[in-house]
């Protein structure tokens, strides 16, 4: 059994010697092994991580910023040599002869990669209920689903089966099934992290982001994945601050805003008592609590849906059985791609590739594709004005906590709708971040969430890693 | 125009330029033609999951100098778009191109037509975009796709449908030929697919001004197949109307072998390309600065250059055509006069002599570019001034071109060494003069009796005599002079 402890106790241990990356290794993979029936993970690579692991031995002092860190990527995150499939049927088989930027990254501070997690397909989800793989389980109750996209992530990070954990976020997919499994979620601004290889669902709201057990450790991760890289042309020349040393547990003067669209009548009583005692906290520590507004804010599932299924509509053109992954045969080239494509994608990867091609069509682009690019201007703008006002935004993560398998497995609307506070901020570009806030009255976990400004990471977790600690 | 009257041609044109760029559009990988299939490729060109492009900058500023050239006006922002089609050669399921922002505006291009006068042909657009690979059909069962030509930058010039015969379509392709190519952004090779047309041809009658239906032609590959399969559309689209019918909108394919064009797919069926812009790429920007000094540095415009040569050497509106139609043979004739110094203008016309006969018809014959031409316009110089100054007869120097194109040398240690020097001692050509009458009586009885064409037998004579070297005008002065 691994022992659960946070990055900078894992880099002291390994450097000074006092334990050894191959053992702490070895716990982890004893954990995964006990934890199968959560089917958090997709691939695991036993052997090459304990190579690695005693590679980060022998360098001992000079080992890297993540050395005995034991992490997961989501499946969507390109490894070289490894199977890298978003859990779709239409990738089986398929090895990725590259790696990530971020998965190099991670690789060069020391971090050992132990495997992939398993997601909703294409990260087209909030359940992890639409993976090809089968469901994964939260680690609190086997009934019900971690979240999603980033499912797998969530509960393997919550069940201690890896100390962090990489994930995508592009609509709330890592805040919410951090939320649902009561770990931290970050979603970095737009830009921050280099998306190449990580293979894209929806291109201009993607990133990829940490889930940890603590904010400082996901401020660790951030600090090994952020920057500017060459291969993305989206990813930002924006310095990257120490954010580890941003963590001051002072909030005196700290300007934080409560939307009122949020906080109303319709808000589960659980989720907003837990909330607003949060928001005495910061209050009573010297805090500037204030409520801003977004008025925009009741259009942005709609704005998400379209232009998230707009671009996924050509990012996954791609998947067409001509070049790579599965392909299904027929007498004709249409037959082969529409054979193909059918039986290679689940519903509801087909579902939003439908929706997305209708929004694109001649005709219908006006009506729908332009119009939600005009309303993501004025989501922008509201954020803008907003954040002219405060530092940072608390909202809840999730309208609710974990639901239940299957509860609402055949009402796409309802699902799309547990996005409703965290898809604005990718729309705006925003950062976000969600904490653990207690839990409700079946002892589920809430999830906080801290909105930023762009590129400042450093306030949300900031006020993050203060709320973590009263 | 040709077609029969009654009706006049609408034709605007679509041509693709290869730019001449290292490497590809949106990745690292070498543009190189003819390496073997799928050798230069990667991730971002083979479209692989979670690859992402990268903007070439050299494509920007092709397609800018491109824009500059033919007044386009450049937009300092604009956008790129995805174009979404299913093809297994278009390895993302979309090419990279550009929509409604594109790169360059407007401008024109002015061809000259065959009787002298010149038209101004409107551009819509020039745009950048990737291509597509290469589908291979015919290597045993099924289809075989190159990748290596995936993510090629192009640049597409689209043309207002200014252009009113298969032969004004022609000269409108070879004039954006000439344009790209003395920019150097591309190579305007038609049969490697470097440079390609697709027209979109309609009639109406005559002295209307309503567009009739328009086809799209594609696929013709050489400026001949231009003329010839817009000729075919525009006869086949006549005819159909005199005989009562309709034509379709469709798209047809040019075969060159069977002279005819064929429906590729109708246009009502056709993909809706559902263009969205690229959300991998941030939006293109040409700063005023940087223009502005793009523009100081294009080269000069053929068609201005082609008349300053009329202008400036006094050259025949042909020669100045032949000499200014790829831009290194006019360089190369201007290094030549420019050589000849205080000579130059005089001389223009034997220096364009030389080049339009002699250098390009070895540089043909050879399949080189002009600039791996073995003699250097300043040997070429070196010897029009012997021919002017006398020391070689014109005939002579054939002779000396020929020994300076496999040698390499000067052409005055080709006339020392070969002993090529002209003769022009009276006495000694004096001698031969009597030697040829006094062996030849026949002859010089006819002469004598009034006919003076036997001259040139002669004349013949005596330079077969000194083996060409004798100064021609003294052989002719002595002749005339111990004939009669």
């Amino acid at each position: 059994m691994a022992v659960i402890r946070d990055i900078h106790t894992h880099r002291s241990l390994v450097r000074s010697g006092t334990a050894s990356c191959e053992t702490i290794t070895r716990g982890f993979l004893d954990s995964i092994r006990e934890h199968e029936s959560l089917n958090a993970f997709r691939a695991l690579f036993p052997e090459e991580s304990l190579g690695r692991a005693r590679a980060i031995d022998a360098k001992r002092s000079t080992a890297g910023a993540l050395a005995g860190v034991v992490l997961a990527t989501k499946d969507n995150i390109c490894r070289k040599g490894k199977p890298t499939g978003c859990c779709s049927k239409i990738l089986e088989g398929y090895v990725s002869p590259y790696d990530a930027t971020v998965v190099r990254r991670l690789e060069e501070a020391d971090a050992v990669l132990v495997g992939t997690t398993n997601m909703d397909e294409f990260a087209m989800g909030s359940s992890t209920e639409n993976s090809a793989y089968g469901t994964t389980r939260h680690p609190l109750d086997a009934q019900r689903v971690p979240g999603g996209s980033s499912g797998g992530s969530a509960a393997a990070v919550a069940a201690g089966l890896v100390t962090a954990a990489l994930g995508s976020d592009t609509g709330g997919s890592i805040r919410q099934p951090a939320s649902f499994c009561g770990v931290v979620g970050l979603k970095p601004t737009y830009g921050r992290v280099s998306r190449y290889g990580l293979v894209a669902f929806a291109s201009s709201l993607d990133q990829i982001g940490p889930l940890t057990r603590t904010v400082r450790d996901a401020a660790e991760i951030l600090q090994v994945i952020a920057g500017h890289d060459p291969s993305d042309a989206t990813s930002s020349r924006e310095a990257v601050p120490a954010y580890v040393d941003a963590l001051t547990r002072d909030v005196k003067g700290l300007r934080v805003g409560l939307p009122k669209e949020y906080f109303t009548t319709a808000l589960d009583k659980g989720i907003a008592d837990a909330i607003m005692s949060r928001v005495e906290f910061l209050r009573a520590r010297g805090a500037v609590v204030r409520d801003v507004s977004l008025p925009h804010a009741e259009y942005s599932v709609a704005t998400y849906y379209v232009i998230s299924t707009a671009e996924a509509s050509s990012n996954l053109a791609r998947f067409d059985g001509a070049r790579y992954g599965r392909r299904s045969d027929g007498t004709t080239l249409a037959e082969m791609y529409t054979r193909s494509r059918s039986e290679g994608f689940g519903n509801e990867v087909k579902r939003r590739i439908m929706l997305g091609t209708y929004v694109l069509s001649a005709g219908y682009y006006d009506a729908y594709y332009r119009k939600a690019q005009k309303m993501r201007r004025l989501i922008v703008n509201d954020f803008e004005n907003a954040f002219r006002e405060v530092d940072c935004i608390l909202t809840p993560t999730t309208p609710t906590t974990a639901f239940a398998v299957g509860e609402k497995a055949g009402d796409p609307l309802t699902m799309y709708l547990s996005d409703v506070f965290t898809v604005s901020a990718n729309l705006a570009g925003i950062p976000g971040l969600s904490i653990p806030c207690g839990k409700d009255a079946k002892g589920l976990p809430i999830g906080l969430q801290i909105l930023g400004k762009r590129f400042d990471e450093s306030t949300i977790l900031r006020t993050g890693d203060f709320l973590e600690s009263v | 125009m040709t077609a029969p009257s009654g009706f006049e041609a609408v034709i605007g044109l679509e041509v693709h330029a290869q730019l001449r760029t290292a490497s590809k559009a949106f990745c690292g990988c070498s543009t190189r033609f003819g390496d073997e299939p799928n050798t230069n490729v990667c991730p971002v060109c083979l479209g692989l999951p979670g690859a992402l492009p990268v903007l070439n900058r050299g494509v920007v500023e092709s397609a800018v100098r491109m824009g500059l050239a033919v007044g386009s006006s450049i937009a300092p922002t604009s956008i790129f778009a995805r174009k979404n089609y299913f093809y297994p050669d278009l390895p993302k399921g979309y090419q990279i191109s550009q929509y409604d922002e594109p790169i360059c505006r407007g401008g024109t291009v002015e061809i000259d037509l065959d009787g002298g006068a010149r038209r101004q042909v409107r551009l819509t657009r020039i745009h950048m975009e990737e291509d597509a690979g290469k589908s291979i059909h015919d290597a045993g069962d099924g289809t075989l796709v190159d990748v290596n030509r995936s993510g090629v930058p192009l640049i597409e010039i689209v043309s207002e449908p200014d252009v009113r015969s298969p032969r004004e379509a022609a000269l409108y392709v070879q004039k954006i030929r000439q344009i790209v190519t003395y920019l150097g952004i591309c190579d305007g090779n038609m049969e490697e697919g470097s440079l390609r047309c697709d027209a979109n041809v309609s009639v109406r009658p005559a002295g209307t001004a309503a567009l009739g239906t328009k086809t799209e032609v594609k696929n013709m590959n050489s400026f001949r197949n231009v003329e010839r399969a817009i000729e075919f559309e525009l006869n086949r689209q006549i005819a159909l109307l005199r005989s009562g019918g309709t034509v379709l909108q469709e798209t047809l394919l040019w075969d060159a072998e069977s002279n005819t064009a064929h429906p590729m797919r109708s246009k009502e069926e056709a993909d809706d390309y559902r263009y969205f812009p690229e959300p991998d790429l941030v939006p293109v920007t040409a700063a005023e600065a940087w223009v502005a000094q793009l523009r100081s540095e294009l080269p000069e415009h053929p068609t201005l250059r082609r008349d300053r040569f009329e202008k400036t050497y006094g050259l025949p509106r042909y020669d100045a055509d032949v000499l200014t139609a790829e831009r290194g043979t006019a360089d190369y004739f201007e290094s030549v006069v420019r050589e000849l110094g205080a000579l130059g203008a005089d001389s223009a016309k034997a220096a364009s002599n030389w080049v339009m006969t002699d250098v390009l018809r070895v540089v043909g014959e050879r399949r080189i570019d002009i600039a791996e031409f073995s003699v250097p316009p300043s040997s070429l110089a070196g010897m029009i001034r012997l021919i002017g100054n006398g020391t070689i007869s014109g005939k002579i120097a054939k002779e000396v071109f020929s020994a300076m194109l496999e040698t390499g040398e000067r052409p005055e240690r080709i006339i020392d060494e070969r002993g090529l020097l002209q003769l022009s001692d009276e006495t000694a050509i004096g001698k031969v003069v009597d030697d040829v009458i006094a062996r030849n009586p026949g002859p010089l009885a006819t002469y004598r009796s009034g006919n003076a064409q036997l001259l040139g037998f002669f004349v013949g004579e005596v330079m077969k005599q000194t083996k060409g070297k004798a100064n021609p005008q003294v052989v002719n002065a002595l002749l005339k002079q111990r004939l009669t």
